[in-house]
């Protein structure tokens, strides 16, 4: 007779994740990193394979569902965001993820992704931010600088970027970060934060497209420039950055200003100090602000967490309390309800 | 005729009743009232709300005017009919809108107080029609309600605007009195209504009896008129609107199929009540979503049955153009899904609040690439519960969007419903795919339908998605000749439902002269223009389709039964032309666009003048 005590749980790995599909991203894209990442976070979070759900739009990172062995729905441009809302109301049960892009999400799916923040629906949203059109062959997106040529800018854009981090935070998403594609740890670090949040969970992943827009984070990315221009935010931490660790951020009235360590007038004490859990819009702003500035570090990591309750939790209870109040459905009543009369 | 209290009782077979008045006037209200205490005595009756798109447009104005008209009987009623016998109106505007559409010696009731300069310039009168010739040939009666109410409520606790807003309800008594029904189901309504302002159940309960003992006082009225009860079917009744009717057989689909609805909508005229209705039966754990968008409306229903839901989309033209896109994406994905389109006069914005039929090419063409959708259409208000049921059935066995189409006409109107019991519906449980070890996602059952597996059942995950799937395995596929076998596949699918769509029955002779073909909210006005038809003599044969796309399979059999086929159509004849393209059959479109739904007697001319006769003589 078998010992029930014996048998393991197999933990999954990495590869249980992976579909039987070639993966048709160009070489040396950074959605390569980003689907690696995600299947080495997938064990760890421990949710079963079978109750998790991929859901995408339209775009290069759209193509994300077909390589995860899970449930998967590659929906149409811009309504990933409006199909898991759908899927999350309709099985609470299930863990939701999106995989979208700067065009597919605030493009054309702005206005989705804003409703959906608001109504802070469980949803963890991969947004893969490359700053262009990759699947059309190179148009500048909502998130490109201004004055980006491209091929339907070739005289440079005219109009300003999104702020996707800032976006979010406006649209009151409760869980808001920010990753790299080649800081493969920290995006790690970021998934199983997001998997572990109750209600809309953001990350903007900076992605290289190295066919369409080469090099657009290589300041954040390569050896010399990144510890000068890469800011960590760490819970309960000091905001220090720079090849010295010796850059700091101080907040002057509402103005951030980097301040030297070494300079013998600073010291660690005053440098701001992260608190993930800040309720208060303001400094999350302007910490999701900083990266607007050429004279001040791209912050990554967790801008905000905080709890409230989800959109999904809300239905849910509502139709407790009512079932409750009312009784469960008679239909034969509800037909037979209003004003009815006999004729013999 | 019999004399009661001094008042003659002249008894009458059928009225139509038109409550007009301005959009802030509660006429809507006052014409729900009056159609329910006529249920509740046991007409058969048939009612058309008719309203301007604007909330409260200014006071007085012509396109201000709301209007409820209601057609009662003590035979069958099968539309709210073509022209008043009664005209109450509340002032000029309602007079002169209503004035050129009323039987000839119509009664007209007025609220005379309402006839004052200002009015009468307001509603573009250059003389006081009640004091020249305007009105000539009818029978006018001019009330002054306004003040009739203020003296009635005058001791209640109520402002001067207060108590003029209970003057409805003085002229629903007025008109319970004539008509000789009974005050307690409104009395009943109004307390329950106004249970938490005492201060209106009151002044409401003494406006409407002032109203009724007003008739039996005054020598004004010298007649009043009984309408006997109808011969119905045996049964409980209520009445019913036509969205109520389609959100009741959503709620019966959900529960005979086993599966939880979802409804993801965004508020649209005239769709918008369907949301609401639902939105009311969260105990049978319905879940409804107002979206941020058409198109979040539809992409989460999707999702939803994605999941396993028995998802639904409910809409009107333009917003019926939004989810265009997303309905190709549910017949690529091959997911249940019932997208509800309650038409209105278009295009573009159009006439929001007005009836029309002209989305049949929308529904069965109106997508990119070859995306073949079945498509009913419901008749009545009452045929919508029915209507609801059956597209639930065939999306769920055929695993595919269904789109439902019903109309602003048919959605707002209401008659009698004798209840079914939930024995007399047909059940269908869906069940889920769950087999790990032969599934595929695109594999097929007999009906060429695609296994329904849901996420959270172990070793069936699989990915789906817009992009062109291979056959059986679901991977992308960029193949030629997958893409036209899947095609192919997609159509024959669609072209299956026909096995379970019954055959197209007639009434009257199969084959001969005429044969009067409709479909959707013209039943009510075909039916009684072709029985007008046959009380003069001719000889005419009707059919009206409910199953668009596909269409039944003996339709080309009976429409080869006729020498002549007419198809009366609000729009530009497009049914017309489906039959033409599919059958290469000649037939006569009989077209009206006017954001009104037909007259039995345009219909009835119509019929007459193809067979050859004036008015069939």
């Amino acid at each position: 007779m078998a010992n029930n005590d014996n048998i393991e749980i197999k933990k999954l790995t990495a590869k249980d994740f992976a579909t039987d599909q070639d993966v048709r991203w160009c070489p040396g894209c950074g959605d390569y990193s980003i689907l690696a990442q995600v299947q080495r976070s997938f064990p760890d979070i421990g949710i079963p394979k079978e109750k998790i759900t991929w859901i995408s739009g339209i775009g290069c990172s759209s193509r994300f569902p077909y390589y995860m062995n899970t449930f998967g729905m590659h929906g149409i441009h811009g309504r990933a965001a409006a199909i898991a809302t759908g899927l999350k109301i309709a099985r609470p049960d299930l863990s939701v993820w999106v995989a979208t892009g700067d065009g597919d999400m605030l493009s054309i799916g702005g206005n989705h992704f804003i409703h959906t923040c608001r109504k802070n629906v469980d949803l963890k949203i991969l947004l893969f931010n490359n700053r262009i059109y990759g699947l059309t062959k190179g148009q500048y997106s909502p998130t490109s600088e201004k004055g980006k040529v491209t091929k339907s800018t070739p005289y440079g854009s005219v109009d300003y970027p999104f702020n996707p981090a800032t976006l979010a935070l406006g649209a009151e998403a409760t869980f808001v970060a920010r990753t790299i594609d080649r800081e493969p740890k920290h995006m790690q670090e970021m998934i199983k934060r997001a998997a572990d949040h109750k209600g809309t969970a953001f990350i903007e992943i900076f992605q290289n497209c190295n066919i369409f827009n080469d090099g657009a984070f290589s300041l954040l990315t390569e050896k010399d420039t990144k510890e000068d221009h890469l800011l960590y935010l760490e819970h309960d931490k000091p905001m220090i950055f720079g090849k010295e660790k010796n850059k700091g951020i101080k907040i002057e009235g509402f103005t951030p200003k980097i301040i030297d360590l070494n300079d013998g007038k600073h010291s660690v004490d005053d440098v701001l100090v992260h608190d993930e859990f800040d309720h208060s819009a303001a400094r999350t702003f302007m910490l999701a602000h900083l990266s607007d500035n050429p004279e001040m570090p791209t912050p990554i990591g967790i801008f905000r967490q905080i709890f409230k309750p989800t959109y999904n939790e809300g239905i849910e209870e509502q139709i407790k309390r009512i079932t409750e109040k009312k009784g469960k459905g008679d239909l034969e009543k509800v037909l037979f309800s209003g004003n009815t009369w006999e004729v013999n | 005729m019999t004399q009661v209290n001094g008042k003659k009782v002249e008894q009458i077979s059928e009225v139509t009743v038109m409550f007009a008045g301005d959009s802030g006037d509660g006429m809507q209200l006052t014409g729900t009232q009056f159609s329910d205490t006529t249920a509740i005595v046991g007409n058969d009756l048939s009612t058309l709300p008719d309203y301007p798109a604007e909330i409260r447009a200014p006071a007085g104005t012509l396109y201000g005017v709301s209007g409820f008209q209601l057609h009662f009987s003590s035979k069958d009623v099968h539309t709210p009919g073509d022209s008043p016998d009664v005209l109450v109106a509340m002032n000029p505007a309602a007079l002169k809108v209503n004035l050129r559409n009323l039987k000839p010696s119509a009664v007209i009731i007025v609220n005379s107080d309402a006839f004052d300069p200002k009015n009468l310039k307001t509603a573009r009168y250059e003389s006081n029609p009640l004091e020249d010739d305007t009105l000539t040939g009818h029978k006018v009666f001019q009330v002054p309600i306004t003040s009739l109410t203020i003296n009635a409520l005058k001791d209640t606790s109520l402002s001067t605007k207060e108590i003029q807003r209970s003057k409805n309800f003085f002229a629903l008594g007025l008109m319970y009195w004539l008509f000789n029904r009974p005050l307690e189901p409104t009395l009943k309504w109004i307390e329950s209504k106004f249970s938490k302002t005492p201060q209106f159940i009151d002044a409401n309960t003494k406006a409407l009896k002032a109203g009724y003992y007003f008739g039996e006082q005054t020598e004004l009225f010298t007649t009043r008129y009984t309408v006997e009860p109808a011969e119905l079917p045996k049964g409980i009744y209520r009445n019913v609107s036509g969205n109520e009717a389609i959100s009741l057989g959503f709620v019966a689909a959900s529960e005979l199929c086993g599966l939880p609805l979802f409804l993801g909508s965004y508020p649209i005229t005239p769709a918008s009540e369907i949301l609401h209705f639902l939105s009311g039966y969260k105990n049978f754990g319905v879940k409804t979503f107002q979206a941020e968008d058409e198109i979040a409306g539809i992409t989460s229903a999707i999702g939803a049955s994605f999941g396993g839901s028995l998802a639904i989309t409910t809409t009107s033209g333009p917003g019926m153009a939004l989810k265009t896109e997303a309905m190709g994406l549910a017949v690529m994905t091959e997911l249940p899904l019932v997208i509800i389109n309650i038409q209105r006069g278009g295009p573009s914005t159009g006439l929001p609040t007005k009836t029309e039929q002209a989305d049949l090419f929308q529904a069965i063409y109106g997508r990119n690439g070859e995306a073949p959708i079945p498509v009913i259409a419901a008749s009545t208000p009452i045929d919508c519960f029915y209507t609801a049921i059956e597209a639930v059935k065939i999306a769920l066995k055929y695993m595919t969007p269904v789109i439902l189409l019903s109309d602003g006409y048919i959605a707002n109107g209401s008659e009698p419903w004798r209840v079914p019991r939930v024995s007399e519906l047909p059940t269908f449980k869906k069940e889920f795919y769950t087999d790990a070890e032969t599934f595929q996602p695109y594999m097929r059952d007999e009906n060429l339908s695609r296994p329904w597996a849901v996420p959270g059942t172990p070793g069936l995950e699989h990915r789906i998605g817009g992009l062109e799937k291979a056959h059986i395995t679901g991977n992308v596929s960029y193949d030629p000749d997958n893409h036209d076998f899947m095609v192919r596949m997609r159509a024959n699918k669609v072209k299956k439902v026909q096995q379970d769509i019954p055959a197209l029955e007639i009434d009257g002779d199969k084959e001969g002269e005429l044969l009067v073909l409709g479909w959707g909210g013209t039943y009510g006005a075909i039916t009684e223009a072709v029985e007008l038809a046959r009380n003069n003599g001719l000889k005419v044969s009707q059919t009206h389709l409910k199953y668009l796309n596909p269409l039944p399979q003996n339709t080309e059999q009976v429409l080869r039964g006729f020498k002549k086929i007419l198809i009366p159509e609000l729009n530009m004849g497009q049914l017309a032309r489906v039959l033409r393209g599919e059958f290469l059959i000649e037939v006569e479109s009989f077209t009206k666009i006017k954001g009104l739904p037909f007259k039995s007697s345009e219909i009835f001319n119509k019929i007459s003048e193809l067979l050859g006769g004036s008015n069939g003589k």
